[in-house]
């Protein structure tokens, strides 16, 4: 245990192991937050496939050779977002159809670009390091430290201020639409805040597990919580405990950060599945 | 002046016509029942008039001090509610939130308007209360509740007791009516056509094209009516 304590000061002394931290921190935050919406509104695959868009966006930044890839991916992935979120429930294609078709359709255009185009030795690497989340987390530079942080409280703060909003569009979208909310725009400032996590968790997880870090703190917390205050507030210590736990056991036992993550959402969701059914909720 | 007129309106979706030639005039104090098959274009009508689809051609208007607005509604209950983690307050308040502008909190009088409104339908035990932890009886008060925060000059109601046994269905009638009777406006759509003859005041039968609009006591005269109610409840 001393020795563990041991270890951890080192690294922390180390910068990049601390923009791990804080990078993590935020992003779990954020989307935890809206999490909570997504999975209500029964989006909860929209992280992923909101993902698998910007992974394709990735692969026309790197064919096109851009210096700054965010420039284009953000801006495509918050329009696929506003697409997906605010067609209506009368479109033609339902919501998960077209939310499984975009994830598909996406993830495969960008493979056959890289698989045409890509001028690097290890594909299936760079591949696999986008989708599962790479070691890229612990080589962030203090400029991705600071976008990261911008956006982050940029998020929360919106995300407070229209709290009450938001609520009510995730209650009953129809209620706020016919007693004058206009819940037409609340909707699109969810869309595009959760694409704007979505592209900034890339970093994190990797594209494929974003829609755990979206789903679960959510799904654990509304197995003990009774109102959606609590629920939110719990989701989002609940994400923020599991990302922190994640990326220390993965410096210290060198997994993956993505997927050590998840499995301790996991953990934490299975516990929080006992407590509710032990207090009977 | 009428609350709200509807002339020659006709609705439906995407080219395909749901309802037409409906014109209807509803007044201030008025308990008007919208009464007719499945599909026959009852929950458009309501939509139409919260401002949620707009006319194809028509046109509806508010008088008599009645803004879109100052409509309250209470919703046929979808799948997502039912298992909603919040509580009963946070929900009625929510109600509020059109008065509220760019204030991104409930003021005090807001959260005073939600607990009154609670106290009205007696529900005020309630309130700490999950929503998904209630009865379907109790739900309904609820969003009821709610509808009040929002406005409380009119509430349209797409069928407010479906699901609800006969107990909880005649407390819902009753609470509806004692609303009216306070000067709500009501407008409600049910598959219950002895209820709907017993508290409204108005009518109206819709079968794509409105078949009947008028009284109670008119409608029950009529051969329609009788065909509607099976000849039982008739008297
Ligand atoms: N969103 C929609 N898009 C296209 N058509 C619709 C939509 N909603 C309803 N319809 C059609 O409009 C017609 C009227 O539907 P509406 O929901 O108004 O009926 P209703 O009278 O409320 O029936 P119920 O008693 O079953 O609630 C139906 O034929 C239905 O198929
Ligand atoms: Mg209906």
């Amino acid at each position: 245990m001393i020795n563990v304590i041991e270890t951890l000061r080192i690294y922390f002394q180390y910068p990049f192991v601390k923009y791990a931290i804080i990078v993590g921190v935020l992003i779990s935050l954020c989307s935890s937050l809206l999490g909570v919406t997504l999975v209500l509104k029964r989006f909860s695959f929209i992280g992923d496939g909101l993902s698998h868009v910007a992974f394709g966006a990735m692969a026309i930044a790197g064919v096109l050779r851009l210096a700054n890839e965010t420039l284009l991916v953000l801006p495509i992935t918050v329009i696929c977002a506003i697409i997906l979120i605010s067609r209506g429930k009368n479109a033609k294609i339902q919501g998960d159809a077209a939310i499984a078709m975009l994830s598909v359709g996406a993830l495969a255009i960008g493979y056959l670009l890289l698989n045409i185009f890509s001028a690097s030795a290890n594909l299936s690497g760079d591949v696999c390091s986008t989708l599962f989340g790479s070691t890229s987390i612990l080589t962030l530079s203090p400029v991705d430290v600071w976008v990261c942080i911008g956006f982050s409280v940029l998020t929360i703060l919106v995300f407070v201020l229209f709290y009450n909003k938001i609520f009510s569009v995730t209650f009953d979208e129809n209620f706020a639409q016919a007693t004058g909310v206009k819940a037409n725009i609340y909707n699109l400032l969810i869309a595009v805040i959760i694409a704007i996590i979505i592209v900034l968790a890339m970093n994190l997880v990797g594209s494929l597990l974003i829609s755990a870090l979206v789903i679960f703190p959510s799904l654990s917390s509304m197995r003990l919580c009774k109102s959606f205050k609590s629920v939110i507030i719990c989701s989002a210590i609940l994400s923020v405990i599991c990302s922190v736990t994640g990326i220390l056991i993965s410096i210290l036992g060198g997994t993956p950060v993505g997927s050590t993550i998840v499995a301790a959402e996991i953990i934490v969701f299975f516990i929080c599945c006992l407590i509710g059914n032990v207090k009977g909720i | 002046m009428a609350q709200l007129s509807c002339r020659d309106v006709s609705l439906g979706y995407e080219g395909k016509t749901v309802v037409e030639e409906l014109n209807i005039e509803i007044q201030k104090g008025d308990y008007l029942c919208v009464v007719g098959e499945n599909g026959a274009g009852k929950s458009t009508l309501l939509k139409a008039l919260l401002g949620l689809i707009a006319p194809n051609s028509g046109e509806i208007v508010f008088g008599d001090g009645l803004n879109r607005n100052d409509i309250g509604y209470l919703p046929q209950q979808t799948i997502v509610q039912r298992d909603f983690p919040a509580s009963c307050f946070e929900i009625v308040v929510s109600g509020c939130l059109n008065h509220c502008g760019l204030r991104p909190f409930y003021s005090k009088q807001d959260k005073k308007r939600a607990a009154l409104n609670m106290e009205r339908l007696g529900i005020e035990s309630l309130k700490k209360r999950c929503y998904r932890e209630l009865s379907g009886g109790q739900q309904q008060r609820v969003l009821l509740a709610r509808a009040l925060c929002a406005a409380d000059k009119m509430i349209v109601l797409d069928e407010p007791v479906s699901g609800l046994d006969a107990v909880a269905s005649e407390e819902m009638y009753s609470i509806i009516k004692k609303l009216n009777n306070e000067g709500i406006t009501v407008i409600m759509v049910s598959h219950d056509i002895s209820a709907a003859t017993e508290y409204a005041n108005k009518i109206l039968h819709l079968e794509k094209k409105p078949l009947f609009f008028g009284s109670k006591e008119e409608y029950l005269k009529r051969d329609i009516s009788k065909k509607f109610l099976g000849g039982a409840e008739c008297d």
